[in-house]
This record gives C-alpha cells, sequence and structure tokens, in this order.
C-alpha cells in the first residue's frame, strides 16, 4: 500500500515530461493528462479507503534514510480526502479545458505547454497534502506556484502579464517568509519534520513559539487569501484563462488553509492565537463579501467570494474543537468543488454571451436554460441556503461555535450569517440581471437604476466583447459533472461529514514519531 | 550554538536591501530584490546550521558533536536550485513585458483604476488626482538609446504576435 504513496506526485511529473515531448500532438497530450489524473484519483481512492478502514496513516519514508533525517511523506486521512477531491476538480476542469482548446483550434499555439504545466500543478498539490515536513511542504508549495506562473500568464498577453507579475511578486514574498520561518523552526528544535515538531515545540518558551507561529501564519496567509493579506487575489485571478481561474479559485488557496491547518493542530499544540485568528475570520468574511457586493463583472464577483469565504475556515480553525475542526474539513471539500463549479459556468457564460459583465450579459435564461441551472445551483449552494453543502457545512461551523459560547463566538456567528446572505445577493444579483432579465427591456436611463447600471457599464471599461461562440458539449459535461459533484456533497452528507468528524477528532490527537516509525517499518 | 556574527549582519543587511528593492516598481528591481531575499533566507540557514565542524560523513571526528550539521545545507542546495529557477522565469517575464510595452514596471490594476477615476469625477477633484506620468518613468530601460539590450520587438518577427490565440472570445488583444 504504501508504495502508492510516492505515485501520486511522480506520476503527474513523468505525465508532464511525456505531454511535454508530445507538444505537437493534441491528441496524445489530452489523453496523457487524463490517463494520469484518472490515475491518481484511483491511487488516491484506494489510500483513502484502506486508510480510513485501518484508521492508520500511511508513511512512506522516501530514499530510505531513518524518520526524522529523510523525507517523509505522510498520509493520513485529511491529506487522502483532499487529494481525492482535488484529483476529481482537475480531471474536470482539465476536460473543460479540452473542449475550450479543441473548440478555438489551437494547436501548436503556446497551449501546447497548457497540459505540461498543468500536470506539474497537481503534482506540486498533490506533494504539498502529502508533506511529511516542512521542507517538502515548501517544495510542494514552489512546483505547484512555478506552474500556477507559467498557467496564469498563459499566452503571455499585457492584461495577463499585468496582473500575472502582481500574483508572482506576491507569491515570492510569501516563499521567502515561509523559508526564513523554516530555516527560524530549524534553528530553534533542529528538525523539520512536523510530528517531531509537534513534539519538541512545547519545549520552547511561549514567546519563541509565539514568533515562529506568526512567520508560518503569515506565509500561509498570503498564500490562503487571509485578510489583509488576500489584496492581489481579485486583482489577478479573473483575467488568467476560465479554467486555470478555476483550479485555482478551487485549489490553490486550499492548499493554503491545509498548511494552516497543520500548523494550527500538529506544530503548535499548546502556543494558540485563537483570538487574533477569530478576528481575522471576521474581517475576512465581511470585507470579501462586501467587495463582492461592489462588483459588477462575474470574475471579479467570485474572486471576492472566494477571499470572504476563506474567512469560514479560519473561523472554524480558530474554535479549535474537534467538532469545528471537522465541521472545517467539510467546509474545505465543499468549497472546493462548488467555488471551481461556479468559476466554469462563468466560464461557459463568458463564452456564450461574450462577456462576464452583470451589466452587459442579458436574457441567458431564455437562450440557454441549462446554462442557467449549471450557475443557478452551485450558486445557492455557496450562498448557504438548505438543503445544500454549503447549509450544511455552515450550520456545523455555527453550532461547534456556539458550544464555545464566549460573545465573540456570537459576534463570528452573525457576522458568518450576514456573510452567507450578501454572498446570496451578490450571485442573485448576478443571476437577475444576466440571467432573469430580458434581452428587450433595454430603455436605459429611463429609471435610477437604469441610468446607475449604465454608469456603472461605462465606468467598467475593459472587457468588452462581443463575439459569441457555441459552447462545445463537453465543457457543458464537464461542468455539470461537477454540479453532480456539488449536489453529491449534499446527499452523500452524512457519511461525508461522518468521516471530516473523524478526521477532527484525530488531528487533535496527533500520532508520535515512536509511531512514526512503526509505521514505516510496519 | 556559537554562530558567526558576520554572517547574521551580512543576513540582515541583504534582507533590508532585498525588501526596499522589492518595494520598487520597475520589475529588473523586484528581480534584484528577490535575489537578494533569496541568498538572505540561505544565510539564513546556514546561519542556523551552527558553527562549522568537521565535513559529514568523510570527516573523521571523535565526538558526534564536532561534524557540521549537514540538513541545513541540503535545505540550502534546494532552495538555492528554486531561486534559480524562478528567477530565470522572473527574467522571462520582464523580457517579455518589456516586449509589450516598452515598460518593466509593475501596473496598477484596471479595475483599481477605475474606481479611482469614479471616486475622481465624484468629487470633482480631477486636478491633482492622476499624476501617475512621474511613477511610469521608473522603468530602467526608457528608449533604445540606453536599453543595456538590442530590443526586437515582436513585430520584428513574424512567428511571434502580440495577437497569439488566447482563450477569449476574438482575444483580449
Amino acid at each position: 500500500m504504501s508504495a502508492l504513496v510516492p505515485l501520486l506526485v511522480t506520476l503527474p511529473l513523468l505525465g508532464a515530461a511525456v505531454a511535454l515531448i508530445f507538444g505537437r500532438r493534441r491528441r496524445i497530450q489530452v489523453g496523457v493528462s487524463i490517463v494520469t489524473l484518472t490515475a491518481t484519483l484511483v491511487i488516491a481512492a484506494v489510500l483513502l479507503n484502506a486508510i480510513n478502514a485501518t484508521g492508520v496513516p500511511i508513511a512512506v519514508s522516501v530514499g530510505g534514510w531513518p524518520i526524522p533525517f529523510g523525507i517523509v511523506l505522510y498520509v493520513d486521512r485529511l491529506s487522502a480526502l483532499l487529494v481525492v477531491v482535488s484529483s476529481i476538480v482537475l480531471l474536470a476542469v482539465l476536460l473543460f479545458s479540452v473542449g475550450q482548446g479543441a473548440a478555438d483550434g489551437d494547436d501548436e499555439t503556446p497551449v501546447s505547454i497548457f497540459h505540461p504545466s498543468y500536470l506539474i500543478l497537481a503534482a506540486g498539490i498533490f506533494n504539498a497534502f502529502i508533506a511529511g515536513d516542512l521542507f517538502n511542504l515548501y517544495v510542494g508549495f514552489e512546483i505547484l506556484l512555478v506552474a500556477s506562473y507559467v498557467l496564469i500568464t498563459l499566452g503571455s498577453t499585457e492584461s495577463r502579464i499585468r496582473t500575472g507579475v502582481v500574483y508572482i511578486v506576491v507569491s515570492l514574498v510569501s516563499s521567502i517568509l515561509f523559508l526564513s520561518a523554516i530555516a527560524a523552526i530549524y534553528g530553534a528544535l533542529g528538525t523539520v519534520n512536523i510530528i517531531q515538531l509537534s513534539e519538541r515545540m512545547t519545549e520552547l518558551p511561549q514567546e519563541t513559539q509565539l514568533v515562529l507561529h506568526l512567520m508560518l501564519l503569515l506565509a500561509f496567509s498570503i498564500k490562503a487569501a487571509v485578510f489583509p493579506l488576500s489584496f492581489w487575489l481579485p486583482d489577478s485571478y479573473p483575467t488568467a484563462p476560465a479554467p486555470v481561474t478555476a483550479v485555482f479559485a478551487g485549489l490553490l488557496t486550499k492548499v493554503g488553509v491545509y498548511a494552516i491547518i497543520r500548523t494550527e493542530t500538529d506544530i503548535f499544540q499548546d502556543n494558540d492565537v485563537n483570538t487574533l485568528l477569530l478576528i481575522v475570520a471576521l474581517a475576512t468574511m465581511i470585507v470579501g463579501v462586501l467587495g463582492a457586493v461592489a462588483q459588477a463583472e462575474l470574475k471579479r464577483i467570485l474572486s471576492f467570494t472566494l477571499v470572504s469565504h476563506i474567512g469560514y475556515m479560519i473561523f472554524g480553525l480558530a474554535i479549535a474543537t474537534p467538532a469545528a475542526v471537522g465541521a472545517t474539513i467539510y467546509y474545505i471539500v465543499h468549497h472546493i468543488v462548488v467555488q471551481t463549479t461556479l468559476f466554469l459556468a462563468v466560464g461557459l457564460v463568458e463564452r456564450r454571451a461574450g462577456s462576464t459583465s452583470i451589466l452587459k450579459v442579458r436574457g441567458l435564461m431564455r437562450a440557454a436554460p441549462l446554462l442557467a441551472v449549471l450557475y443557478f445551483i452551485p450558486a445557492i449552494n455557496l450562498g448557504g441556503l438548505p438543503p445544500f453543502s454549503g447549509f450544511i457545512g455552515k450550520y456545523a461551523l455555527f453550532d461547534a461555535a456556539a458550544d464555545e459560547g464566549t460573545p465573540l463566538m456570537y459576534v463570528l456567528i452573525v457576522a458568518g450569517i450576514v456573510t452567507s446572505l450578501l454572498t446570496l445577493y451578490a450571485l442573485m444579483r448576478a443571476w437577475n440581471l444576466s440571467f432573469w432579465r430580458e434581452k428587450e427591456e433595454i430603455g436605459e436611463g429611463e429609471s435610477e437604476t437604469d441610468a446607475r447600471i449604465a454608469y456603472l457599464g461605462d465606468a467598467e471599461g475593459a472587457d468588452v466583447q462581443t463575439e459569441k461562440r457555441v459552447i462545445p458539449r463537453i465543457m457543458t459535461t464537464a461542468t455539470a459533472g461537477m454540479v453532480a459533484v456539488t449536489v453529491a456533497l449534499t446527499i452523500f452528507a452524512g457519511p461525508l461529514y461522518e468521516l471530516c468528524a473523524d478526521i477532527g477528532e484525530s488531528l487533535l490527537q496527533p500520532v508520535t514519531i515512536t509511531q512514526l516509525e512503526q509505521e514505516v517499518q510496519g | 550554538m556559537n554562530v558567526s556574527l558576520t554572517l547574521i549582519i551580512i543576513m540582515g543587511v541583504l534582507f533590508a536591501a532585498g525588501v526596499y528593492a522589492m518595494l520598487e516598481r520597475s520589475l529588473t528591481r523586484v528581480l534584484i530584490g528577490f535575489l537578494l531575499l533569496g541568498n538572505a533566507a540561505n544565510l539564513f540557514l546556514l546561519v542556523v546550521m551552527g558553527a562549522p565542524g568537521v565535513a559529514p560523513f568523510y570527516g573523521s571526528a571523535e565526538d558526534a558533536a564536532d561534524y557540521s550539521d549537514p540538513l541545513p545545507q541540503a535545505l540550502t542546495l534546494t532552495a538555492i536550485v528554486i531561486t534559480f529557477a524562478v528567477s530565470a522565469f522572473l527574467l522571462a517575464l520582464i523580457y517579455r513585458s518589456w516586449q509589450l510595452g516598452q515598460a518593466d514596471t509593475v501596473e496598477d490594476d484596471e479595475a483599481d483604476l477605475a474606481v479611482r477615476d469614479r471616486v475622481a469625477e465624484d468629487e470633482e477633484a480631477m486636478e491633482q488626482e492622476i499624476t501617475d506620468e512621474d511613477d511610469d518613468a521608473t522603468t530602467d530601460f526608457v528608449g533604445d538609446l540606453t536599453s543595456p539590450i538590442t530590443v526586437l520587438h515582436s513585430r520584428d518577427f513574424d512567428a511571434l504576435r502580440d495577437d497569439a490565440p488566447t482563450d477569449r472570445p476574438g482575444g483580449d488583444r
């Protein structure tokens, strides 16, 4: 079983190499990418099943070095679950992009590097999820970041270079911070192995722990787009190609959140900054969603809701009870899937209507009823309407917070409900304007609302696109498949939530280094 | 743990200079800042190694404490390789940025500018608001005469087009 673990990283890397060799043969590239990601999905599912059955994490010592010295790959149920979910998302987005690429007929363009970069991104994400030591986590981050630099500037048009520069410079700063934090932690404790760190960290004075803790949190918060370090995200995501934005929105910030989970639950067990995290979560939720309400462009609205919903995850972590951590993990799974689906649906809107400005697009309900359904279901799911998974996740979070019962918790609960309603408002406003509004009722300047809309529409300026194209079937199928997954998260919420709650329990009782050694030998 | 004060001072200077350079608008200076910061972080890893001792694996010290700690060296090597790869990418990005707009600066976000314009209109205080020409001029390569590299503009290549196909309907350039 443990032989499967390194394959999660090596298979996508190998696939990337093969895809690069066949750079000019589109069909082979597509085939290689799909086979690779399907294989990792199967492997991850097998691992999750096995670990869930035994309850024992799988650890692999790469290169055969004894445990604290070498690189350790460590798969527990949290890692396995996240790898499964990200494989599903990566596969669906890949299919979407295949449809888009085939329809645009861009063989032999720079897009021949899309598949290799995409697979390397997958390898980086998986590596970060299964890293057993901080430095390997850093390497995983760097792999996925370098791939994301290429993807976000794909085609290197002027607007993508402009936004890509912001993204890249911010990511560089966070990487340097992370590396410095690793150096400081190694200097203090003489190890980078996460499990060994959790054992030794308690020996340090609280003040030293606090410094190290905040350094790591700072580095991860930039990647996870936690307020006030989230400013870069709404600037840089909307310009990238639709499938790239979808996968970035779903997965890259969640890798940062995953690192924060490990920091909070594994590394710093008796040093808590939970009050600080609660306040940061509050600000992230409110500021993010207010940004979404103010926007008039669908991709930007979604980018801002992405930021605001990261706040829920930080909220859950800051409560720091097993129930809350379990709810957070359920929320992460829900959010990865739903946010990606929404971005894919918006990609379809962009294609169908030629624009993503909700002030310009209209009458989609009649023109594309299926697309309307594909947007509507994930939208109300993200907004947290029952019975969808967004509601379940938020309810579980609020329930765990209410159990704590401090005044700050109740403030956070209220903020969470307000954020949820405002998210719903922002998404439904887009729905009303773009889908529900009839094509004929133009009459600009007649009422105050219309005048305001016309004014904002002019001010937005950029992104005027008039050409409309037919949506290839495979893009619709990929999006519909993702919508089906979001619905499945609701239907199978029982077993999934149970698994997440179990993970929450076990995360707060980490394994010891001797247990880990036994697992490697056994 | 004994550490060298010189290394620490150098590290501090590198961090300070790196942060300062990264705050510039010119991308070449951002690159230089990143290189300085990367080296500062690598030095940090070497500082936490402690006092240098006998070479690990090959040395012949009696006491285990006399050996150098090999792990930070391994970490540093990995970090150097990563920094190298990222700088190569940054250089390509800077070149492309220069090729597109004859500028290598970090640009303002379009939506931010739109918001700023709207605010300016509302307050009817347009005069002093937008005097960004000075900022835009802080490129290191203004004009072909001062350019340190021979610039072949994209129009000089038939195969390299700014309107290369993208996924956007109609292409955004």
